[in-house]
């Protein structure tokens, strides 16, 4: 068993991961918005990972009104929607590391805080837990030498594969993008199109199952315009 | 527990691949792969009743199934023992309860009694899974242990009563990690605490398909009326799942809408106080004649299964609950459920969604006449009901987080762990 901070996707062939995600909790917990701003502070950064992007390997329903959990908290602990709104929109591969995107949640807070006269609370039982995971990647032991080889496969990939080279390669790669985006930009600059299709996927609002679909609906109609 | 052939785990694989998807179980034998031959025991304190025996029956061939050498064992006492657990039970849940020194030391006493029975097993497990307050002192019987303990609790502890937290806290304490089913009921403990929520199993008597002679059938063995409709509560009879509340909402309910009400329960043999609240549920409905009390045996899973299916909406009114199998089991037959506001039952009842939740018989009362007038609703909310549970709440996620947890905690405290060739 070997532990592993990250893991590059840019050499041939593709080597199809998977991974399992399971919540720990920090034991850190606030009500009112001043503990939120103390405590974005001291969490772990995983926790403000977890909280971005570990959500998509929870029961989560439908289409969530907001995209991550700090916003979600902002809305139905606070009911502070101007909140909600404003956290939303704080992007995360926007910051260079966990740390600069912790600093940017912390200004939008501080910010808030400094508009009121008084300190928003939530109710007891509408608390926030701070969370955080233990993500366990595995080898499939499945490899594509060509990226049209993925075309009939992607849609029969797991969740977690999704989520391992979707979601969570763009927390540990330089480029802060997918591991297919990375594979085809080291192949050859043909797919550079392929590539730019890819990046421009919004992954905030869909479950993984959509995202499998979108990215395979993406090489599909990719290689089925070089056929033509 | 008698191990199966590998034949018949075998099959058990192919059924969970039909119900779910052939990913999923490829992606258990994946993980379970760094964790084969490993010898792991639960233990708890019944072999039926309860969600939790529930759960074991199948976890256990299940990993048999992946190559853990998995068992199961039950700690048993005397009737104070379980008077005092009990008590645990409904302090853990928030009720001020005193417990005597005399109980306490037959709990203690128990264990040690327990922990000498189980010794070797004890003593050699890689990973033993603690359920509940019952056996939780067995740790501390068992000096040379060699693998990893874990203490899963399965009660609703957001707000215990502190006294008796601060009891069990001090056998607890020494464990490797917790599990608790939602982040809110995590306390303040030395050492990690896993959130993992409970399942259902899509195979087993009381969620398996069933044909519709059997389901119809339901009306004339508990004398029901096919042409009213049915709404059901299925749980132990037990304070915190609020029978009485049901009671009340069915016949506010009832005076704009007709309708029959179904409470079907068991008693968990760990759970002494049940029939003292099956007599106050008889006593609360006694004259009316649509609220049918049944008192079931514990392997009436069919029956179970079947009066849901029966049943328009299923209801679990809880004021307190842990997680509550029982909103996941109706869900999963296609029904909404009006559910108690608390628990665990908040992270599957999603509200207007997969059904309702209520503070208040009126609230129950009011989504009852709502859901049964507007049967489109009805019907949207059921179906969208049993999706999601598909995809969270079946054993085949459950597993796969415990197989996480397993390869997690042989991993220290890190956040990234890569196994087999990756």
């Amino acid at each position: 068993m070997e532990n592993n901070a990250g893991d590059l996707q840019s050499k041939s062939p593709f080597a199809v991961k998977d991974c399992a995600l399971i919540t720990i909790a920090t034991g850190i917990k606030v009500q009112n918005l001043k503990e939120f701003a103390a405590a974005l502070k001291d969490v772990p950064a995983g926790s403000i990972y977890y909280h971005f992007w570990g959500r998509l390997l929870r029961p989560l329903f439908d289409e969530p009104e907001y995209n991550n959990d700090f916003a979600s908290w902002a809305y139905r602990g606070l009911q502070d929607k101007f909140l909600a709104e404003q956290l939303s929109m704080v992007i995360p591969t926007d910051y260079v590391d966990m740390e600069g995107l912790r600093q940017e949640m912390v200004e939008v807070v501080e910010q808030r805080l400094d508009e009121f006269e008084y300190v928003p609370w939530s109710k007891a039982d509408q608390q926030f837990h701070f969370l955080k995971s233990q993500i366990v990647i595995f080898d499939t032991g499945i490899r594509y030498e060509n990226p049209i080889e993925l075309v009939p496969q992607i849609i029969n990939l797991s969740t977690g594969s999704i989520y391992y080279h979707f979601i969570d390669a763009r927390n540990r790669t330089d480029d802060r993008e997918d591991d297919f985006s990375s594979w085809l930009k080291g192949l050859s600059n043909e797919y550079d199109e392929l590539v730019k299709t890819l990046c421009s996927v919004d992954p905030y609002f869909s479950s993984l199952k959509e995202i499998r679909l979108i990215v395979s609906n993406i090489f599909q109609e990719f290689f089925g315009k070089v056929e033509q | 527990m008698k191990r199966p052939s590998e034949q018949s785990l075998q099959n058990m694989v192919a059924e969970y691949q039909a119900v779910t998807s052939p990913n999923v179980m490829h992606q258990l034998e994946q993980l379970a792969a760094p964790l084969k031959g490993a010898r792991v025991l639960h233990i708890n304190s019944t072999k039926e009743g309860g969600g939790v025996a529930e759960i074991l029956h199948k976890f256990i061939p299940l990993k048999q199934a992946l190559g853990i050498e998995a068992d199961w064992e039950i700690i048993t006492g005397n009737q104070e023992f379980y008077q005092c657990t009990k008590g645990f039970h409904n302090a853990l849940q928030g009720m001020r309860q005193t417990i005597s020194d005399k109980l306490l030391q037959n709990y203690e006493q128990t264990n040690r009694e327990n922990a000498e029975k189980l010794h070797e097993k004890l003593k050699e497990a890689d990973f033993v899974f603690i359920h509940d307050p019952q056996p939780a002192p067995l740790l501390n019987y068992i000096s040379e242990r060699k693998g990893k303990w874990i203490w899963r609790c399965h009660i609703d502890v957001s707000r215990p009563y502190r006294q008796v937290w601060k009891y069990l806290r001090e056998w607890v304490t020494p464990y490797d990690a917790s599990i608790f089913s939602l982040p809110e009921f995590a306390q303040t403990l030395p050492h990690p605490q896993y959130i993992v929520a409970p399942s259902i199993d899509p195979l087993s008597d009381k969620n398996c398909p069933l044909p519709e002679r059997e389901i119809k059938n339901v009306f004339s063995q508990f004398n029901l009326d096919p042409d009213l409709p049915l709404i059901t509560q299925v749980s132990r009879y037990d304070r915190f799942k609020d029978p009485l509340g049901v009671i009340e909402a069915y016949k506010l309910a009832s005076k704009l809408t007709p309708l029959q009400l179904v409470l079907a329960g068991g008693g968990a043999s760990d759970d002494p106080e049940g029939e003292a609240i099956l007599n106050e549920v008889k006593q609360a409905s006694n004259g009316a004649p649509n609220i049918h009390v049944l008192l079931l045996p514990a392997d009436a899973n069919r029956t179970i299964n079947a009066l849901q299916r029966a049943s328009d909406i299923i209801l679990q009114k809880s004021i307190k609950e842990g997680f509550g199998l029982t909103v996941s089991e109706g869900m999963w037959k296609g029904k909404p459920v009006i559910g108690g506001d608390t628990g665990g039952i908040r992270l599957q009842v999603i509200n207007h969604y997969t059904g309702f939740l209520v503070r208040t018989p009126e609230g129950a009362a009011l989504r009852t006449r709502y859901l049964l007038h507007r049967r489109d609703k009805l019907k949207d909310m059921g179906m969208r009901a049993q999706r999601f549970v598909r995809e969270n709440f079946l054993i085949t996620r459950h597993l796969r987080e415990y197989l996480t947890l397993m390869v997690g905690l042989t991993s220290g405290d890190v956040e990234r762990i890569s196994v087999g060739s990756a």
